[in-house]
């Protein structure tokens, strides 16, 4: 009777993937971290605060003002030590965790949308259109990309961001907030250097599809180009894209870290790990908690979607699965 | 439908492939008439037009390389060539639908049964969400598939080839539309089920009143199906009959060849089974006259030289042959046996 049931519910591609990356143990063990990571950034600094009182920025009053070392190892207080300010490093590192996921999970997104719809009709259009389309990705590929988003944040960086990234930041962090549009600028720039590969993908996987039966089956029973093309080719690229977008979360979240890290990226008050590395390299030789909590955590961080992203890759692509 | 009551009728069609090999006359000059309710049968080998034909009513012909160069497609008193392509996929779907040869290819493998077959209800119809999967399942319920309400969640992959072609025929029919066609529907299923799923198209066609159109290269197949036949070589109409005089009394030296060829289970017991000779012409490099020179058993000079003239026999019955009158004659006089 239960084997009835089940039968009768159908199992899709999904379901039987979602199986496939169970079985795989490291994979499981980087999306539980990942999961971890991303419920810690969210809610921890909320929880910091209702028990020990600290925030990213504070300062605590206890640290004396003719005090030369404000640096405070780890303890049970911090469990994360301090940095040289004073403040609280746990309390940071989930600060700068929440800037460094946002940027990687809404570049990707970012990179997702322009490069799927791209790839998606240039590959089904074909013939000019697409020999058109694929040698502007070309082009911008030969340009090196930390270039473009090195000249783009400091043409635009600071005061000078363009007006509609100001106006998005000021929706969303406020007026006159200058961190945020550089944060927003990040976003922008490191979206629109990761769409390429993303457009390649699609675009050779939209060119064997289209000739399928059903496309043709599709466009027999009236469906529009566009309905083809996102309701009918999407859902079957959709496999590879997911997979190149979990291994595109942590390539552009280290481009981030590499930019904050040289000071281009994120900038005070706001902080990022590739910030905070950035600040704790100074004093390696004196207080190594302030580099070394940032960067584990990161390289944790990165391991666990590279895993994810591997093991998403054999689960969805049954074919190139080692046996 | 027009003035002569007919829902469909091609006049002089011409789709030609330009690739390589200089220019492909995939299907040249075809003309038919398709009455309201009526079945129509199209066979003919592979690559003798069948299939272009009917992409090239619903201008489903891929522009490049093909193009329809010349003629008319009245469909319902409409010249569908005339329409711009807004307004031709307003009818593919809803007014002329169309079931493929492979039911394991033609349905999309990423998606539910049931969002394929509301796609068409709702953009055609109009239907909300609710209607369209209530007459989804309507629609499987029609087509024979047991326990719709849950089968209708599945994905293609769940289902057998018969009962895929199930869903695509609930889905060709989801519309109601006036014009069926069926694409070799039972080429790629087994012998049962293709008497099933034939058994079934007659039967929707019966209570819907819907014409169709019956591609196949399967004689079997049309002559319990169809009251006219076409017989289409190398881009040509060869024959074209009511079913029974064609079945009885052949005009054309193609037409007899296949006729001959179809395997009959209850004679020719350990008989060697008849097959014309020889192979199908290049289109792109057709011979001067008679396309079917080569294969033909009864060729004569004329027939190398010039292209055959298009006999009509009588009302409704033509053939393009030198020797129509002949054939004719001689089909009538004797048995298949005895002529080739």
């Amino acid at each position: 009777m239960a084997e009835e049931v089940r039968q009768l519910k159908g199992t899709s591609l999904w379901r039987d993937a979602w199986k496939r990356l169970l079985k795989n143990r490291l994979s499981v063990i980087g999306l539980i971290l990942l999961v971890f990571m991303i419920i810690a950034v969210t809610i921890g600094p909320f929880i910091i605060l209702k028990t020990t009182g600290f925030t990213a920025d504070y300062v605590p009053s206890q640290v004396d003002e003719g005090d030369l070392v404000n640096s405070f190892p780890p303890s049970f207080q911090h469990p994360m030590g301090t940095d040289e300010a004073g403040r609280d490093l746990l309390a940071r590192v989930l600060q700068g965790g929440r800037i460094s996921l946002l940027v990687g999970i809404i570049s990707t997104i970012v990179s997702l949308i322009v490069g799927v719809s791209y790839g998606a009709i240039a590959g089904y259009f074909g013939g000019r259109i697409d020999n058109i389309m694929m040698r502007i990705v070309d082009v911008f590929y030969a340009i090196p990309y930390i270039l473009i988003v090195i000249v783009l944040l400091s043409v635009f960086g600071g005061p000078n961001a363009p007006d509609f990234i100001t106006a998005l930041s000021e929706r969303i962090g406020g007026a006159g907030n200058q961190g945020m549009s550089q944060i927003f600028l990040l976003f922008f720039a490191l979206g629109l250097v990761s769409w390429l590969t993303m457009a390649r993908v699609v675009r050779g996987q939209v060119l064997s599809l289209k000739n399928e039966e059903f496309v043709l089956a599709a466009r027999a029973s009236g469906v529009s180009t566009f309905g083809i093309i996102f309701r009918h080719l999407v859902p079957n690229v959709l496999g590879p894209v997911i997979v190149y977008a979990t291994l595109t979360v942590p390539s552009v979240m280290l481009t981030e870290a590499f930019l904050s890290f040289l000071g281009l990226g994120v900038q005070a008050p706001y902080a990022s790990w590739g910030s905070l590395a950035a600040d704790g390299i100074k004093n390696i030789s004196i207080f190594p908690w302030q580099l070394i909590f940032p960067s584990v955590t990161m390289a944790l961080t990165l391991f666990s979607l590279n895993f994810l992203g591997d093991g998403l890759r054999d689960a969805l692509d049954p074919q190139t699965r080692k046996f | 439908m027009d003035k002569n009551g007919s829902i469909l009728s091609v006049n002089d069609l011409k789709t030609y492939f330009q690739t390589e090999d200089g220019m492909v006359k995939a299907v040249d000059g075809i003309s038919f008439k398709l009455e309201k309710g009526e079945t129509l049968g199209i066979v003919g080998e592979s690559g003798s037009g069948k299939s272009v034909t009917n992409l090239s009513v619903m201008r489903l012909i891929p522009e490049p390389p093909g193009k329809i160069v010349g003629g008319e497609i009245i469909f319902d008193g409409v010249d569908v060539r005339k329409l711009s392509i807004d307004e031709v996929r307003k009818i593919r779907g809803r007014r002329i639908a169309m079931i493929f040869q492979d039911p394991m290819t033609s349905l999309n493998p990423f998606l539910k049964i049931s969002t394929q077959l509301m796609e068409v209800t709702r953009l055609h119809l109009g239907h909300t969400k609710e209607q369209a999967y209530q007459h989804a399942i309507k629609m499987l319920k029609t087509v024979g598939i047991p326990d719709p309400e849950s089968r209708i969640n599945n994905y293609p992959h769940e289902f057998s080839g018969g009962m895929r072609q199930r869903v695509m025929i609930a889905m060709a029919l989801s519309c109601d539309p006036e014009l069926l066609i069926a694409d070799e529907p039972t080429t790629a299923l087994d012998v049962t089920i293709q008497a099933q799923i034939l058994e079934l198209i007659k039967d929707l066609k019966a209570r819907m009143g819907t014409s169709v159109i019956l591609i196949t290269h399967d004689l079997g197949v049309v002559a319990g199906m169809t009251e006219k036949i076409i017989v289409m070589y190398a881009g040509k109409v060869f024959e074209q009959a009511r079913t029974k005089e064609l079945f009885a009394s052949p005009a054309n030296p193609y037409t007899k060849g296949l006729l001959k060829s179809v395997p009959d289970p209850a004679h020719e017991q350990g008989k060697e089974l008849y097959q014309i000779p020889g192979l199908p012409p290049d289109v792109a490099h057709l011979p001067v006259g008679c396309p079917f020179q080569e294969r033909c058993y009864r060729v004569e000079d004329i027939c190398r030289r010039e292209f055959p003239p298009f006999v009509q026999i009588n009302e409704g019955h033509h053939s393009l042959c030198h020797f129509a009158k002949e054939v004719y004659a001689e089909s009538n006089a004797t048995t298949l046996e005895e002529q080739i």
